[in-house]
């Protein structure tokens, strides 16, 4: 019996508005989901999430956005990823996000958007399937 | 192997994170990292800071922090919360009000889960502290909510233990009498501008006046502080009384004191050897399938729970032997 990985992911919401009940509802569905959320609160720069994210050991980054500042912030997130070497963190982002902006933020390195009216399960179904933390090394 | 050792002795944040979780995640592998790890450990000073959800442990932290980096000294931080007994999963929310610190690369802030598998979060927690202790921080806090024993346990491998309370918790005292009065080197009221804070204050000073004999010949008495935590009052306070509490210690274990450190020693392996003989024994029991053939006989009624037990463990254990 080997002991299984537990995924571990950050719930973040970059820039500034202050609407968190989305962010916070995607937490915890995670937690019942029986994974380890980090939740950053409210007003945070993408540096911020990036620098948290490499602490936390996170599989993945959960970008939470409801006010039009994602076609910046979700990009500049992955962006900043790779600056610091880190290629094993899964970006994906949701909220108010226009259909049409979709295509180029996966061109971007959005894994995946979820906006509203998807369901709690199909988030965490799409986790299972693509979120794998990663096996041992250096 | 020795370049994960090097890494994390170079300070390197990511290795860090990714030991920490291999730690977390009960990977064998990491024995030998820590192993090699622990003559790099010792050097800083290991603070534990508890209290019941609410009391306001991570904003005092963070002021913490703060001032700490203003005098120059690195921080790192181990968040622990817990984790759902029904889902195994957990919120982890004390980083909210850390933040501030994330772009500050002499900070390192961890969130942890207490999680309950076999290693337990005491040990897990110890390793994390040893390992940011190699990886040269000056001071390294633990913040967990004080409840349960593992909790406490992780504060006993504290150096400093501050127990955090605020006015008006008159169980809460209670609670405190119980169980973790013994383990406070310092206490702070916090939110002191609220109603009771000076009825809290004398209880508090009520009760450690009761042991007074415990004090003599010059031992650590603990001192009763007041905070208010969100505008960054009582802080230094807390700060002196850490230096002096530490400063003591250091004293203490001069003078030939040295039972501190066997009780030390003592509870840590202890554990290390308890968990690791339940790990390697239950791990095999269920692998090779005896244990759920038992589990399917005890829920049969074929046999009670209690022979069993006997039957998967004695012969194992001869084997030991």
């Amino acid at each position: 019996m080997t002991q299984k990985r537990k995924i571990r992911v950050m719930v973040a919401k970059p820039g500034l508005d202050g609407h968190d009940r989305g962010a916070r509802i995607i937490a915890r569905a995670y937690r019942d989901a029986g994974y380890e959320v980090v939740y950053t609160g409210l007003h945070q720069g993408p540096m911020e999430i990036v620098q948290a994210a490499i602490q936390e050991d996170v599989d993945m980054i959960g970008l939470s956005s409801l006010a039009g500042a994602h076609k910046y912030n979700f990009p500049k997130v992955v962006e900043l990823l790779k600056e610091q070497g880190v290629d094993d963190i899964i970006v994906c982002g949701g909220g108010i996000i226009p259909e049409e902006d979709i295509p180029e933020l996966k061109k971007q390195g959005i894994r995946e958007i979820f906006t509203p009216g998807t369901s709690l399960d199909e988030i965490v179904a799409w986790v299972e399937e693509n979120v794998h933390p990663r096996n041992r090394e250096g | 192997m020795t370049t994960i050792v090097d890494k994390v002795i170079a300070g390197e944040v990511r290795t860090v994170a990714r030991l920490i979780r291999d730690i977390d995640d009960g990977i064998p592998e990491v024995r030998e990292t820590l192993k090699a790890l622990y003559p790099h450990t010792g050097k800083a000073h290991v603070v534990g800071i508890t209290g019941a959800p609410g009391v306001g442990k991570s904003t005092l932290v963070d002021q913490m922090i703060n001032r700490l980096r203003k005098k120059g000294k690195t921080v790192g931080v181990l968040a622990v919360d817990p984790t759902s007994p029904f889902t195994g999963g957990a919120i982890l929310g004390d980083r909210i009000r850390m933040q501030r610190h994330s772009l500050d690369d002499g900070v390192f802030i961890r969130s942890l889960a207490t999680r309950g598998h076999f290693g337990g979060l005491t040990q897990s927690t110890r390793s994390a502290i040893d390992v940011l202790d190699a990886m040269g921080k000056d001071y390294v806090i633990v913040e967990t909510v004080g409840v349960g024993q593992d909790e406490v346990d992780v504060v006993k491998s504290a150096e400093t233990t501050v127990i955090l309370v605020i006015p008006g918790m008159g169980d809460d005292i209670q609670a405190i009498k119980a169980g973790i009065l013994e383990i406070g080197d310092i206490f702070v009221i916090n939110k002191a501008d609220r109603e009771g804070a000076e009825k809290t204050h004398s209880d508090l000073t009520l009760m450690i006046n009761m042991d007074l004999k415990k004090y003599e010949g010059g031992k650590w008495k603990p001192p009763i502080l007041k905070s208010e935590a969100v505008f960054d009052k009582g802080v230094e306070e807390l700060l002196e009384e850490i230096e002096k509490h530490r400063r003591y210690m250091a004293e203490f274990e001069k003078g030939g004191l040295t039972t501190l450190r066997s009780e030390k020693a003592r509870a840590e392996l202890a554990e290390l050897v308890k968990n690791r003989l339940l790990e390697e024994v239950f791990n095999r029991l269920i692998d090779s399938g005896d244990f759920d053939k038992a589990v399917e006989s005890v829920a049969a009624g074929e046999v009670d729970p209690y022979t069993a037990c006997d039957d998967l463990l004695l012969s194992r254990i001869d084997a030991i032997k």
